[in-house]
């Protein structure tokens, strides 16, 4: 096999050659704009403006990142995503987990009715308008719990941690526990949850990732500034061109002020996404092994 | 079946409690009482925040008002579906729902199965795995903030493409703010965003396909090509079939969030979508029956799409969902 696959013919080896070429021109494609966004965060404003900036910041200046971090909203957006994330986390992956065990025993009467419970709002749903109506109803308007309530526990995730714990925990080891005398909680605590860490810390990047990008939810469920996360503070900055006087505080002439505009975007968008950025080629397989886990069959 | 898909729930081991019902079932959901206090969490949540909304759905079929509540608000039958089908805008919002998905699919499907086949012909194990967490790293980005990379990007005085454009002796365009742009701008920044992390599952595939098939090419003399075309793509049909039916099955819920970020008054005309108006009227015109029934209509199509995307597929290749 070995010696087969060295015998290059000249066609192939000039696959070989425009395989390679063709990818690193996609991953360059890929990459450029994030590089650029950093580069442009740190470089004179005027310089953006005039398109001299290219590879590297010109005029290095930390004129923009002084400007958002002086500026309350983003460190409440900050807070209050942290907090949402944290609290809709630790909400979301404890129903999942707790949902997916007895699902993931062969044994478990009414066990496909409760899979078809679940299943069907895959197909079915009440659609926006009856859900916030529902919220409205339970006095949920304008609090967090809007948002990490709702949506715990959804169908996809919990397949992928069934799956995983079917594959992962055999069941002569249950039949042995439970011989001995173990209960149905105790094997999990002691058990099932020890032997699945790496299942869990794919559910919390999962649940932590979601919140972190979400602003669906909060754009509807929430009013109050004071309790926007992160992203929905983003928007105001990156779509809806809303910098705060904040920012401006020492900007003159219109023009000016665009160029200070366009400087704090690029900032804002480094600030926001540094965290998952800098964790990210850290974090990187275990997604792969949660997309992995959730779709393959073992 | 290692590179396939599994979403069917059935199928998973014998279930005895099918064949010997009555007492012995009781004596066993006693003894398992305490699995289903664990699943009554996820039952009560699914009871009240999905199965309850459906319930809700009769707003559709009826001139809701707060006051009556759901149950107490009168029978209007089919006038809201008759509503939107009549309203001026109905077409609009049809061809731009179906041309953004149907467009996003035929240009986004294919992106990642191709890129996928090229890394696996990788032979540097480390580049590849640099080249790979380069491009799984854009999924990560919110949308929120793709929307403003699009907005700096393609800004007409300070934007790097408009630069680009100019420098060349081009006019700036104005990408952002034109109706003709949407569309590719939609569908090349889902491109940009999602292309990577979609290789995943294709690339798990490819690493199932058999050996011995690939050895047995190369002794018929196959060129790296060949084997592509004749051992890698057939070998992973199953998972391109099931994630294209996943994917038509969706063709009508399309992302309201991108859709919505980059709407402006100005490309209105193509950038209005079932969701995005579902909101407008919903949320912000507080028009609930009109609205849900637009959304209700929005997912009549989807089911319809799916079941009989699922069918053609059975038929065709013995794959499905279901």
């Amino acid at each position: 096999m070995n010696q087969l696959l060295k015998r290059k013919s000249r066609g192939d080896m000039w696959f070989d050659i425009i395989n390679y070429i063709l990818l690193t021109l996609i991953m360059l494609l890929v990459l450029y704009p994030l590089y650029f966004v950093l580069v442009a965060s740190f470089s004179d404003p005027n310089n953006i403006y005039s398109g001299e900036v290219w590879l590297f910041p010109k005029g290095f200046t930390f004129d923009g990142y002084e400007r958002i971090f002086s500026d309350s909203s983003i460190w409440i957006g900050y807070a209050n995503s942290i907090l949402y994330a944290t609290l809709g986390t630790l909400i979301g992956v404890a129903v999942t987990v707790f949902a997916a065990y007895p699902l993931a025993r062969k044994d478990l009467a009414g066990k496909s009715i409760i899979m078809w419970f679940l299943l069907v709002t895959m197909f079915f749903s009440g659609g926006l308008i009856p859900t916030y109506l529902l919220i409205k109803d339970l006095h949920m308007l304008n609090t967090m719990w809007a948002l990490v309530i709702p949506g715990a526990g959804g169908v996809f995730n919990v397949i992928i941690v069934r799956t995983f714990f079917q594959s992962s925990i055999p069941d002569e080891m249950w039949e042995a526990a439970s011989i001995d005398g173990c209960s149905n909680t105790r094997f999990f605590w002691s058990f099932v949850l020890p032997l699945s860490k790496s299942i869990l810390a794919v559910m919390v990047l999962y649940h932590v990732v979601g919140f972190w990008n979400g602003f669906f939810d909060a754009l509807i469920y929430l009013n109050d500034e004071s309790k926007y996360p992160l992203q929905l503070v983003l928007r105001n900055i990156l779509v809806q061109n809303q910098v705060n006087s904040g920012m401006m505080i020492d900007v003159e002439s219109y023009a000016a002020k665009m160029r200070v505009t366009e400087l704090i975007k690029y900032g804002v968008i480094m600030v926001s996404s540094l965290p998952l950025l800098i964790l990210y080629p850290f974090l990187q397989k275990y997604f792969v092994k949660g997309v992995m886990i959730g779709s393959i069959k073992g | 079946m290692k590179g396939s898909l599994r979403v069917n729930s059935r199928t998973s081991g014998a279930d005895h409690s099918m064949i010997k019902p009555g007492r012995k079932r009781w004596s066993r959901v006693r003894r398992d009482y305490e699995l289903y206090l664990f699943l009554l969490p996820i039952i009560i949540l699914y009871l009240v925040f999905k199965y309850y909304p459906m319930y809700g759905v009769q707003i559709a079929f009826k001139d809701f008002s707060p006051s009556q509540g759901i149950w107490g608000s009168e029978w209007v039958g089919f006038q809201h579906f008759v509503d939107f089908f009549d309203s001026y805008n109905f077409w609009t919002i049809i061809t731009n729902t179906l041309s953004l998905s149907f467009l996003s699919l035929l240009f986004g499907f294919p992106a990642p199965i191709i890129i996928a086949i090229m890394l696996n012909q990788m032979l540097g194990k480390s580049y590849k795995k640099f080249v790979q967490t380069v491009i799984y790293a854009p999924h990560f980005i919110s949308t929120v903030v793709l929307v403003g990379m699009l907005n700096v990007f393609l800004s007409p005085n300070s934007g790097i493409v408009n630069h680009l454009i100019t420098s060349f002796g081009g006019q700036p365009i104005l990408f952002m703010a034109d109706e003709g742009w949407f569309r590719p701008l939609y569908i090349l920044s889902g491109i940009w965003q999602e292309t990577g992390f979609a290789t995943i599952i294709y690339l798990a595939a490819l690493a199932g396909v058999n050996p011995e098939l690939h050895e047995a090419a190369i002794m018929d003399g196959a060129s790296k090509w060949k084997r592509v075309w004749f051992v890698d793509i057939p070998s992973i049909l199953p998972t391109i079939v099931i994630l294209l039916i996943l994917a038509l099955g969706n063709i009508m819920s399309i992302g309201f969030e991108k859709a919505f970020l980059m709407q402006s008054d100005l490309n209105y005309a193509t950038s209005n979508i079932i969701p995005t108006y579902v909101y407008e009227m919903g949320i912000q015109k507080a028009q609930y029956s009109f609205s849900t029934a637009v959304g209700l209509f929005n997912s009549f199509i989807n089911i319809i799409l799916i079941f009989t995307v699922n069918r053609i597929a059975k038929k065709m290749t013995e794959t499905s969902l279901w």
